[in-house]
């Protein structure tokens, strides 16, 4: 397929391809890790993982609306608002749903995977009465859209850069907060072992409702970005369940490590696939190496090792 | 003076002279002039469909929750507003339009259950309904055995034709072929790169596009994609399409996906204002999701825009608004969905009948010169003939007209050559 393209032609594709790769990379990670944080920590299965993202998407969209209102001198720089409120608003439902609902099941896993579920259908149904069946176009600023010009043929979008930002800055934000504060260590402490850290005074029950709500808050944080490249509808978050799903379970579900290691392979096979074949065949030789490889290691790619 | 007061009245006189087999003068003696021409009911039902002297009743089956809820409320919208409008202007063969509405809450199997309750249980003349194909599948056996009429309003892959449906949108060759034969001719195009959802109606849509493309327009098709439904990724597509730097992109990309896919390819630096594109799945209730930024000066094949110029479609327009708020958009189904109703009642007064096998005989040849289209026919097989028309997207989420076919184009939902 390479014959008629000329060097140059083939070499800006593969640095553009390369960049498609880094962007699919980022967006999963930003998916995964607020799930990874409550599947990984606390064991809980959270189904409506997806809709905590479209409440942070509905979030943004709600700021940008205000801030074209009333606000339009500033309307530039509104985004880095959007995202904060964004995260304060999944964080807030994600502690109110913890305590609610999430907290009487913890001893049950496979009923928190029904409840949450249940959950996500009527956070998709609340969307729907709400704000409307249809989609919402959420309008950025003029800054953010378009792409850098490298050279004739290299092209780089800006919002995927703007998201690998992201990526990279929440990233190493969790990763602080779960390995150097002294939360994180109480966290770890009560996912290690749930008695002794009560024991010697951890509050596990506060623990687990700030865990639950840091990961929903990310889920809203990533559902903001993602109205840069994705749509803004009740039923939107349903479109990134299943890979978030996917990134989580291979990379073994309790490392932070084991879910960047999995969406950088799951994203880079993907990506190269899609180039080479139709994008419905690349997705399924992608999830038959997912499946070949967990049939050989069920425990992911990277297991926390913790006695049980 | 209200209905109330006149049901009063006249409803223990009525009852006792309908039992004196004496419907029609009991009818002709309502005050209300615009009903005083109804014919007995006993004459225009012989089926037992739920039509009384005053009532008729039909159903609306859509989804108005789940996935396809985005889609559907502006078919929903659309047929209440026409039934409305039919009962102002006194109705049915003098009958009042009463709707029963039914949720099929995106889940084919429950189309196909509340089709059957509408049909058995309530009786109803005809079914305005289902959206995506997969719908129509599961509903279509049941209209047919327990002889429904089902009025169906998107635009769709055609291979299918029934006694028991009227297809008010266009099937692929119609929506297709001359907006290729256009952008061929304009744009001077000669390689075109496909890329769809993956699902029946983008691969038939494209299966008939790379034919006509191939072998009327003696171009080529440089690549043809799909991605399963739901997908939020394209770069790599993307990259492809640079690659190959096709003349024309053309697409039928579905649901949240076109979102992506527009957002993604603007970032890519792709500019629509030089790069061509095709759609034949954005109407304006997508690029309400998509953003008009985004999509600003893409082309779309469809037969019906918001935009369109003639009084019709103006009256339609801002009867829409009136009734649903000024922000609302009104696509090409939407349109569609609106013809369903007045159809049913333009062939009930041809046909004198309620009955389904008078109103399936009838219908070819009924015309609508009231569509906000424009004129549409009624054809053999049950779909319209209607005219295709191209826009261009505006930033402001609407289409401007850029070209029409003279004349309308015939349905040809078995296309030879083209299979």
């Amino acid at each position: 397929m390479f014959g008629d393209y000329s060097i140059g032609d083939l070499g800006s594709i593969f640095v553009m391809q390369g960049f498609a790769g880094l962007i699919l990379f980022s967006v999963y990670v930003l998916m995964a890790l607020g799930l990874a944080i409550i599947f990984g920590q606390m064991g809980v299965i959270n189904m409506a993982h997806g809709e905590f993202m479209i409440l942070g998407a509905y979030v943004t969209w709600m700021t940008s609306n205000l801030f074209q209102t009333y606000l339009p001198s500033l309307f530039s720089g509104y985004f880095f608002l959007a995202m904060i409120l964004a995260f304060l608003a999944s964080g807030a439902l994600g502690m109110v749903v913890e305590w609610v609902l999430i907290r009487h099941l913890y001893k049950r896993p496979l009923d928190t995977l029904l409840a949450t579920w249940g959950l996500s259908l009527m956070l998709q149904q609340a969307y729907r009465s709400v704000f409307g069946a249809r989609e919402v176009g959420v309008e950025l600023p003029q800054w953010m859209l378009g792409s850098l010009h490298v050279t004739d043929s290299i092209e780089v979008p800006i919002n995927g850069v703007f998201v690998m930002g992201l990526t990279v800055l929440i990233t190493i934000s969790v990763a602080y907060v779960l390995y150097m504060s002294r939360w994180g260590r109480q966290v770890r402490a009560v996912v290690q072992n749930r008695v002794m850290a009560g024991a010697v005074g951890i509050n596990t029950e506060k623990v687990d409702r700030f865990t639950f709500g840091l990961g929903c808050g990310i889920a809203g944080v990533a559902g903001s970005a993602f109205t840069m490249i994705g749509s803004t509808g009740p039923t939107s978050g349903q479109l990134y369940i299943v890979d978030t799903f996917l990134v989580v379970v291979f990379g073994g579900a309790a490392s932070l490590l084991g879910t960047i290691a999995s969406a950088f392979s799951i994203s880079q096979t993907q990506s190269t696939l899609e180039f080479f074949m139709s994008g419905s065949m690349a997705k399924v030789l992608t999830l038959l190496a997912v499946v070949g490889i967990l049939m050989l290691r069920p425990q992911g790619l990277f297991a926390l090792k913790v006695r049980k | 003076m209200s209905d109330e007061a006149n049901k009063g009245l006249l409803s223990p006189l009525r009852r006792k002279l309908l039992m004196g087999m004496a419907a029609v003068p009991a009818i002709t003696m309502l005050p209300r002039a615009s009903f005083a021409q109804a014919p007995a009911t006993s004459a225009v039902n012989t089926t037992g469909l739920a039509v009384t002297d005053t009532e008729v009743t039909v159903g609306i089956l859509h989804s108005a929750t789940g996935t396809m809820a985005i889609s559907e409320t502006g078919s929903i919208q659309a047929e209440k507003l026409a039934i409305e409008q039919i009962n102002a202007a006194g109705g049915v063969l003098g009958r009042k339009i009463k709707f029963i509405q039914e949720d099929g809450a995106s889940d084919w199997p429950t189309f196909a259950e509340k089709a059957k309750k509408l049909l058995v249980n309530d009786k109803v003349a005809a079914i305005m309904g289902c959206w995506t194909s997969a719908s129509r599948k599961a509903v279509l056996p049941v209209v047919e055995q327990y002889n429904g009429m089902l009025y169906y309003p998107t635009f769709y892959e055609g291979l299918e034709q029934s006694k028991n449906v009227i297809y008010t949108g266009q099937e692929a060759t119609q929506q297709i072929l001359a907006g290729l034969n256009w952008i061929a001719k304009e744009k001077g195009a000669k390689s075109f790169f496909f890329i769809g959802s993956d699902y029946i109606w983008p691969r038939t849509s494209n299966k008939i596009a790379r034919k006509h493309v191939e072998n009327v327009l003696k171009g080529k098709v440089v690549g043809e994609e799909y991605y399963a439904l739901g997908s939020t990724q394209f770069n790599s597509v993307i990259n492809k399409i640079k690659l190959t730097k096709p003349d024309v992109i053309f697409t039928d990309v579905v649901g949240g996906s076109n979102v992506a896919f527009y957002k993604q390819l603007k970032a890519a630096g792709v500019d629509l204002a030089k790069q061509p594109l095709l759609t034949i799945s954005v109407t304006e209730d997508e690029i309400d999701g998509i953003g008009g930024e985004n999509i600003a000066g893409a082309y779309a094949c469809m037969k019906y825009f918001q935009s369109l110029d003639n009084p019709n479609n103006k009256a339609f327009v801002s009867a829409f608004k009136k009734m649903w708020g000024e922000k609302t958009v009104i696509g090409d189904v939407t349109q569609a969905a609106y013809l369903g109703p007045w159809l049913w009642k333009l062939t009930v007064e041809k046909a004198g009948s309620f009955d389904v096998d008078k109103i399936a005989a009838a219908s070819p040849g009924v015309e609508f010169k009231g569509a906000p289209e424009g004129y549409v026919r009624v054809h053999e097989n049950h779909h319209l003939w209607s005219k295709t028309r191209v826009g261009r997207a505006k930033l402001d989420g609407q289409f401007e007209l850029i070209y029409e076919t003279a004349d309308l184009v015939e349905p040809d939902p078995f296309p030879k050559g083209y299979q």
